[in-house]
């Protein structure tokens, strides 16, 4: 599963329609506010965050992918009791980290894919757990067999998601 | 200038938004209330997914009812059957709670205190979650437009769910007793030691302020202590599951809860609405004497009856009500098979009432009473239990008169004429 680099000639950067940008993160956001309800363990998953690293990875665009990072993440805190920009904080450093090597590296193939869902899931929930317990004082549990877990189940309904997303994808 | 601007515009881009994140976090962590614009964002939010959360809802609801209604009537007549006979199973236990629950109020009354009743209530369904881990809520599909406001209680049938966090115009926002911000007033029911249940980071439920050298066991009932001003006194909160002694210097003991509501499958809530503080009525605060209400729980005495031989019916409902458990054998009775005279559903129903009534209640026993009346029980009883065989057409009980009288009845005399009889039988 070679990681190969690119040179910036051979990037494909990738656009999408205004409707489409809308409606993938405000569903993305509502499946996470209703699935858990009917299946428990749903909680584990973070479709928003998958949504945020597939179009920063598509875009390849520093900027673009911070802030739709953000946006998302917003919305997602507006949807929970908790202060508004916990997850904004984090969506916003996985945006920017994703795009960043969406642009140095080739990630169309699905083990690129895989690899790099797994390890922003893991930095979001670092950055997750920092600003929680630094900034609202949450008292939160942390737990690497948890997270790696729910990291590569992430990943694989991520890659899964991905391939689904991609026939919307259009070229610049 | 521009080189480096143009050179770092993404980084510095990146730490204009997540520093204007800092900052909106750190105003709405210093202020109790939402901000205008944070508020605003929530609404939004909500505004944008709880709509298709309601539609799900209603096409998940509508599926159900007809596959319910109209594919799976299977067994309906024989389910109606014994709901039927459930029902007024319920409804005798019901009498006797109400019962029990009068003499409760009088006692209460006696002593000046003032209860709560949840006097109004609203069903609302659960339409969605928080869908994180770290925040345990859910959405309920009422809000301001029906009157709903911030810390009102939320339960269910089986137990307390939580508080209303947040109302919006038609959905609101319930706080799970699971989540680590919440927390609930509970006592425990048999030792009545006061604590706070409280969530935890993990989703479970914990009874805190529990003192090391307190007996709590597994098994112990959790109920709301009403001490926090939201939940009524007395609502079911949950079952103690583990208790362990505090690690390190801490005083208090690690209680685990298991919540009598199932939390991770909730689909309906009532939303308690009102709640009415209500003072002793002047009927129930007038003296009543503690003898007095035994006396209204004791079966009344029985008139002497007369020599002659009186109808078998008017003996036979003396004796009934004379002893608590009556089995007046019919003249035409095969010795030793319950009668159905004997059972009929006023008297079956009425035995049990009179059981639990004869018996002198401790409820009903006040400290400092002299009990002239209470003497006085004991011996209605014996003049009750001497005065029992009556005189009867049934071969059996004619022969009994002359059994009592050798004894000196004690109170509890009811199996003295069965003796007899069955002696005789």
């Amino acid at each position: 599963m070679p990681i190969t680099y690119t040179s910036g000639e051979q990037v494909e950067v990738y656009r999408f329609s205004i409707p489409f940008t809308i409606l993938v993160p405000v569903t993305a956001l509502f499946l996470q506010a209703w699935l858990p309800r009917q299946f428990p363990f749903f909680a584990m998953f973070d479709l928003p965050l998958l949504v945020t690293i597939f179009f920063a990875m598509a875009r390849r665009n520093p900027v673009s992918g911070l802030l739709t990072g953000a946006a998302i993440g917003v919305f997602q805190d507006a949807l929970t009791g908790l202060p508004i920009g916990i997850n904004g904080i984090a969506k916003t450093v996985v945006g920017y980290g994703a795009s960043s090597l969406g642009v140095k590296l080739d990630v169309e193939n699905a083990g690129a894919r895989l690899l790099v869902t797994l390890v922003f899931y893991v930095v979001h929930e670092i950055v997750y757990f920092v600003v929680a317990r630094g900034m609202v004082a949450l008292s939160l549990q942390w737990s690497w067999p948890h997270e790696l877990g729910a990291a590569l189940a992430n990943a694989v309904v991520g890659v899964l998601l991905y391939l689904a997303l991609d026939r919307f994808k259009q070229r610049t | 200038m521009e080189s480096v601007l143009g050179r770092y515009k993404n980084l510095i881009v990146l730490v204009a938004v997540l520093f204007a994140q800092v900052l909106g976090l750190a105003v709405q962590v210093k202020r109790t209330t939402d901000t205008e614009s944070s508020r605003l964002i929530r609404v939004w939010a909500v505004s944008a997914v709880t709509p298709f959360e309601k539609v799900l809802v209603w096409v998940q609801t509508g599926a159900g009812n007809l596959w319910h209604n109209y594919f799976y009537l299977r067994g309906v007549r024989a389910e109606n059957r014994e709901l039927k006979q459930q029902l007024e199973q319920l409804r005798l236990e019901q009498i006797r709670l109400n019962e029990d629950a009068a003499q409760a109020r009088r006692l209460q009354a006696l002593l000046g205190f003032k209860e709560q009743f949840i006097s109004e209530t609203m069903p609302a369904q659960v339409i969605g979650s928080g869908g994180s881990e770290q925040s345990r809520i859910v959405y309920i599909d009422k809000g301001e437009h029906n009157g709903l406001k911030p810390d009102m209680a939320v339960i269910t049938g089986t137990g307390v769910v939580g508080k209303i966090l947040k109302v919006f115009r038609s959905t609101s926002q319930v706080l799970l007793i699971d989540d680590q911000s919440s927390g609930v007033g509970g006592i425990l029911e048999k030792s009545r030691l006061q604590g706070i249940v409280r969530g935890t980071p993990a989703g479970e439920v914990v009874l805190e302020k529990i003192m090391n050298d307190e007996a709590v066991q597994a098994g112990d009932i959790v109920r709301t202590s009403g001490g926090d001003r939201i939940f009524p006194k007395g609502l079911p909160v949950g079952v103690v599951t583990r208790v362990s002694n505090g690690t390190g210097s801490d005083l208090f003991l690690n209680i685990r809860v298991r919540p009598a509501a199932n939390l991770a499958k909730l689909e309906e809530v009532l939303v308690v609405t009102k709640v009415e503080e209500r003072e002793p009525t002047p009927a129930e605060t007038s003296p009543v004497r503690a003898a007095d209400i035994l006396s209204q729980r004791l079966p009344s005495v029985p008139d002497k009856p007369s020599l002659e031989p009186s109808p078998s019916t008017s003996a036979g409902t003396r004796a009934t009500q004379a002893t608590p458990a009556p089995k007046t054998p019919d003249k035409n009775s095969v010795p030793g098979v319950p009668q159905p005279n004997a059972m009929k559903a006023g008297e079956g129903t009425a035995a049990p009432l009179l059981r639990t009534q004869t018996g002198v209640s401790p409820k009903a026993s006040l400290p400092g009473t002299t009990a002239p009346n209470a003497e006085a029980a004991p011996a209605a009883l014996k003049s009750a239990a001497e005065h029992k065989p009556a005189p009867s057409p049934i071969k059996v009980a004619e022969q009994s008169p002359a059994a009592p009288k050798a004894k000196p009845a004690a109170p509890p005399a009811v199996p003295q004429p069965a003796k007899s009889q069955d002696g005789q039988q």
